[in-house]
């Protein structure tokens, strides 16, 4: 075979390959939505899901004394939807909705405060005996 | 920055579970407390670090803190224990209130999460908008009832009205209608109208509960703070509020589910309300139809004597301790009790007092070593050794009908098996009966003893009595 042949056949095959290549492309484009759209929501759900059997586990091994506490530090971290209100607070283009968001910073602070300052003080009291 | 901040989440949510974790001992817990803590710390710190953050927004942002936390920080330190309770109810309507908010301000700026431009938000995210935003509005007004009862503010009393269930009903359809309508236009007047009409529900949703099933309606709420919490988290997108809602909402249903079972009565039972009110079931256990039976009472100075000469002495406290604010005393009775050389423990019922584990607090606030305190099933073979049970302020929990009386509100319900004892002293103000409206068959046994009056000052006469 001569060079200039093989250089055809290079040339052939290198288009071939690109609009393969092309093709593959358009394809991901076109998948690509849907696989945005899709995919962190069902390792969102996934995650969720798998909190909710470490929380299953770990709660059943609370002692029923501790019941109180327990009710008040889950307060206390449920209020970590702070971390919500503060990226709206701060970067908001709409001025009602930073209102909203300094707003629901101050409540969820009270809790933060509150729910972690009450958790302990209650358990500074449990003491053993002697 | 982005690596780093859902690496920060990440940490945080680790150090959410170990503080949970901790909770499973006492020495391990005020550890556990600080890990919840710090994971705090380290989430807002973050957050705060979000590079889209402007000057005005980040001064704001601190203005809050401070301002929310100022006032945590004083509730917290203020508050009596005894009032515990209603203080966590009200934790609670603000973690529903926040998730409002926070829905509403997803709503106006979309952009801030990624989820879209204002008034083109991505359907899914509307979905889970949604559910964050009637979750919390239903928290919010159902935790402020619970509050106002708890509180004494409003009457403990169920409020029952005609089709109150049917109205619930109509109005949770309605709901539904109105969130597919909102899901499918994104209207703003459709956001507002959901909120409202959640409020409305979470209120109608609690008053027809007493004050006695306080501790499943607190739980309950809790849980719900949670399922909220979590709801935001996926509208935000936001990995910590996912895992922390999820913790937060399986927490409290959890402990839903050991309030119901300490009353042997179905969640539903309780939702629907109204226990203890049914006047033919008060009539049927006896209640003030019948001829008045004769019971023993006795004087303090009486308990006072055969407590001294008793051996093996365990108290039974319920929410009327709680109400007297006899836990100090009591703790002095018992102090003075075991310098006779008697044992003396603590039994606590699951549902004792208005949030579970309520006892506990106050009577490791009375100092009482927590050794010393011991649950239900521990104890109740102890009973049938013991001299003497004291029962403060609590009457359901210890009541026989439970296990006997197939026709009694309360039957099936785990007691304490006080009656087992050889002298049981019932420090009650008169003859009425608990919360379920039954007469506790324990009052006329021969082995019982009433000390009549308030507990705190019955206790107080048998510490004067003790020490001479």
């Amino acid at each position: 075979m001569n060079p200039t042949d093989l250089a055809i056949r290079a040339k052939e095959q290198a288009e071939q390959a690109m609009t393969l290549a092309d093709r593959a492309l358009a394809a991901a484009h076109a998948v690509q939505p849907l696989a945005e759209a899709a995919h962190p929501f069902l390792l969102l759900l996934t995650i969720f899901l798998l909190a909710c059997f470490v929380g299953y586990y770990v709660v059943w091994s609370v002692t029923p004394a501790l019941h109180s506490p327990l009710m008040a530090v889950t307060n206390a971290i449920s209020s970590v939807i702070v971390v919500g209100a503060i990226l709206v607070t701060g970067m908001a283009e709409s001025p009602v909705a930073r209102v909203f968001g300094f707003l629901a910073v101050i409540l969820a602070s009270v809790n933060i405060f509150g729910g972690f300052i009450v958790t302990r003080r209650m358990l500074a009291m449990f003491k053993r005996k002697g | 920055m982005e690596t780093i901040s859902t690496l920060a989440y990440l940490i945080a949510s680790v150090l959410f579970i170990l503080a949970l974790r901790g909770l499973s001992h006492p020495e391990t817990s005020r550890q556990g407390n600080l890990f919840g803590m710090i994971g705090m710390a380290i989430a807002v710190v973050a957050t705060l670090f979000h590079s889209g953050i402007d000057g005005g927004g980040f001064a704001l942002i601190i203005a809050g803190i401070a301002i929310g936390g100022g006032i945590g920080t004083v509730l917290a330190r203020r508050i009596q224990m005894t009032s515990l309770p209603q203080l966590v109810a009200f934790f609670h309507s603000l973690v529903g209130m926040a998730a409002v908010l926070v829905a509403a301000a997803a709503f106006y700026a979309p952009e801030s999460f990624g989820i879209g431009t204002q008034g083109h938000i991505q359907p899914s995210s509307l979905v889970e908008m949604t559910l964050g935003l009637a979750i919390g509005a239903v928290t919010f007004s159902g935790s402020l009832i619970a509050f106002a009862k708890l509180d004494g503010r409003m009457s403990g009393a169920p409020i029952l009205f005609r089709n109150q269930h049917w109205l619930n009903l109509g109005l949770g359809i309605l709901l539904l209608v109105l969130a597919i309508a909102f899901i499918s236009t994104g209207n703003a007047l459709l956001f507002w109208l959901i909120a409202l009409l959640s409020f409305g529900l979470g209120f109608l949703l609690i008053v027809p509960i007493g004050g006695a099933d306080m501790p499943v309606v607190v739980s309950m709420l809790n849980s719900y703070s949670g399922w909220a919490a979590a709801g935001i988290g996926f509208t935000i997108g936001n990995l910590l509020l996912i895992v922390t809602g999820a913790l937060v909402g399986a927490s409290g249903a959890i402990l839903s589910y050991i309030m119901c079972k300490g009353m042997n009565r179905s969640i539903i039972n309780v939702l629907l309300g109204g226990f203890g009110t049914d006047p033919a079931a008060a009539a049927a256990g006896g209640g003030s139809a019948g001829p008045a039976r004769p019971v023993k009472a006795g004087s303090a100075e009486d308990a006072a004597y055969i407590m001294k000469n008793a051996q093996k002495i365990i108290i039974v406290p319920g929410y009327g301790m709680a109400v007297a604010q006899a836990q100090q005393v009591v703790r002095e009775m018992a102090d003075l009790l075991k310098k006779e050389g008697a044992e003396v423990s603590y039994a606590i019922h699951p549902v004792a007092g208005r949030m579970p584990g309520h006892m506990n607090v106050l009577l490791a606030e009375a100092n009482v070593p927590y050794d010393e305190v011991h649950e239900l099933e521990e104890i109740n073979p102890e009973f049938a050794e013991a001299d003497v049970a004291y029962v403060i302020g609590a009457n359901d929990v210890t009541n026989p009908a439970a296990k006997t009386d197939k026709s009694s509100a309360i039957y099936g319900m785990p007691i304490l098996d006080v009656e087992k004892a050889k002298t049981v002293f019932f420090v009650k103000r008169g003859m009425a009966s608990g919360y379920a409206g039954v007469e506790n068959e324990l009052f006329f046994r021969d082995n019982t003893m009433m000390l009549f009056g308030d507990a705190k000052k019955v206790t107080q006469q048998i510490v004067q009595s003790l020490q001479k």
